[in-house]
């Protein structure tokens, strides 16, 4: 028979917790995952990232560029980084790839279900408060070595604008008025945003400021991923206006790069 | 002769009351029931409550599947998103349905968190809905469900089949769990046998959504012209929800009384 008794919740993570904790590697208490001795040099996982997310007038933007660092070498070129999560947020992760993809989506799935199981989408705010959660119960990990970092952005149906959250660890949460970005680039593209950035910026200045403080972050770190001519491989962007997430087009995103790259030779 | 008259084995009873039929005059020595008059009787039950329940039709048009339930609440619906390309509809009790509405989700939730989200079929869950139905209606203690579930699911665009998209499926899931594939349409509820006839005079292949909708509402129209209090359907007096090809990810969506009203002027 079906088990009815979990109904009333409306939080995927509860259930998975008590149902299916083997699902779950940042789950509270792994105690396996916990005491295993994690050396940075034994487990080869993939980090290396800058995300970042820009409030413009008609809402944010959110971008990430695409490569994943193995130690010294190139472990992946196409990663994604962004995701979006409802039909008018989106999550962008720094840090451990694994964990960071599987935070990405348990958010999404649990964002989801309690849109379904409620009949009404979790305000924006009331899920930038579950992703604390959601970090918060990646501390073992994170103590490890595998951290995760979010960056969550999302247009505020009742506000009226677009609103970025970064985190802490420990699960902190703080709201950005106007930009933000994480990763090991994320200091290099917050300042190309800090020089360009004018508020009410329009969307074809965010969408240059975007692929300028992106293009610096590749510039000064080297785990971050610059555009890839050759290969065709352009940083994601997001848009998420009141009508919804949607993505630039590859051509539109190459067409940025290419004016970027005239412009700075 | 007096005295509760309730077994109180845990067994399974070689004699089997139907308690919920029970009236005080019944309350006599208990009597030996066949299992032919045992089915009956839930039947003739779960008849009676059905019969009540207002009708919820779902036929393929040319882009999916469309649903339609003679509903004039606003917030309580009979028809829901279940996952990305599957639906449920009810006609019965609220609450019976509200909690296998519920599970089916968490369930689908869980299935594709496990595996894939492509790996959640119609299929699957009527299998699941109907293993439950059952073992509530067969359990000796307990009331059958007074619910009929259609258990819908839009096909996948797949190129090794001829038409190019793989078949559209409706399972027709009754009280006690016993379920059958349905082609083109389906109806629930306490006509659906006059609604059926009238749509197989006038169903045809590759309808428009509006054309869909309108047969829908005709038909409707039809029965309550037919029945003795005069009931006029308006868009306010039907929910419509369609699961529609051309959306993304999440094929569900409900329509709003404005939408209606366009799609039947």
């Amino acid at each position: 028979m079906l088990d009815l008794d979990d109904y009333g919740t409306s939080d995927f993570l509860q259930i998975l917790k008590r149902r299916h904790p083997e699902l779950l590697a940042m789950s509270d208490a792994p105690d396996a995952v916990s005491r295993a001795h994690i050396s940075e040099s034994s487990l080869r996982s993939y980090e290396g990232t800058t995300v970042l997310a820009v409030v413009y007038n008609a809402g944010v933007i959110m971008a990430g560029d695409r490569q994943a660092t193995e130690g010294y070498q190139v472990g992946e070129r196409r990663i994604q980084k962004v995701y979006p999560v409802d039909r008018h947020s989106a999550i962008a992760v720094a840090g451990a790839a694994g964990p960071c993809i599987e935070m990405a989506k348990l958010f999404q799935v649990e964002v989801e279900f309690y849109e379904k199981t409620e009949g009404m989408s979790l305000s924006l705010e009331g899920q930038a408060n579950f992703l604390s959660h959601l970090v918060r119960s990646n501390l073992a990990l994170a103590m490890q070595g595998l951290i995760v970092l979010p960056l969550f952005a999302g247009y505020d149906l009742k506000r009226q604008r677009g609103r970025i959250f970064k985190y802490d660890a420990i699960g902190g949460r703080y709201e950005e008025d106007t930009y933000y970005a994480i990763g090991s680039g994320g200091k290099d593209a917050r300042t190309t945003l800090k020089k360009r950035y004018t508020p009410e910026i329009s969307r074809q200045e965010a969408l240059e400021s975007v692929a300028e403080a992106l293009w610096d972050a590749a510039d000064e770190d080297i785990a971050t991923g610059g555009p890839d001519l050759i290969r065709k491989i352009f940083p994601t962007l997001y848009t998420i206006t009141e009508e919804g997430v949607a993505e630039i087009p590859e051509a539109t995103v190459e067409e940025l790069y290419r004016d970027l790259i005239s412009r700075l030779m | 002769m007096t005295g509760n008259p309730i077994p109180t084995c845990n067994e399974t009873p070689a004699f089997v009351f139907a308690p919920w039929n029970l009236k005080d005059t019944d309350m006599s020595t208990p009597y030996y029931v066949s299992p032919e008059q045992i089915r009956q009787d839930k039947e003739d039950f779960v008849r009676r409550g059905i019969a009540q329940a207002k009708e919820v039709v779902v036929l393929e048009f040319r882009d999916g599947l469309l649903m339609v339930a003679e509903n004039p609440r606003k917030t309580t619906f009979k028809i829901s998103e279940i996952y990305d390309r599957i639906a449920l509809a009810a006609a019965g009790r609220i609450a019976e349905y509200e909690a296998l509405r519920v599970a089916g989700i968490r369930e689908s939730e869980i299935k594709g968190f496990r595996y894939y989200r492509e790996d959640v079929t119609a299929k699957w869950l009527t299998n699941l809905y109907s293993q439950h139905m059952g073992a509530v209606a067969q359990a000796w203690d307990a009331k059958p469900l007074e619910i009929e579930l259609l258990v819908c699911e839009i096909g996948i665009p797949d190129a090794s089949t001829h038409s190019g998209t793989q078949r559209n499926q409706i399972y027709h899931i009754a009280f006690d769990g016993i379920y059958s594939e349905e082609e083109k349409y389906a109806v629930i509820g306490g006509r659906a046998t006059t609604i059926t006839e009238l749509l197989e005079q006038r169903y045809t292949d590759g309808l428009e959504m509006a054309a869909a909708l309108q047969l829908v509402t005709e038909t409707f129209q039809t029965v309550e012209t037919d029945s003795e209090d005069d009931y006029e359907i308006t868009p306010e007096t039907i929910e419509v929800a369609c699961l529609e090809q051309t959306a993304e990810r999440r094929k569900f969506r409900r329509l709003s009384t404005d939408e209606v009203a366009r799609l039947l002027s």
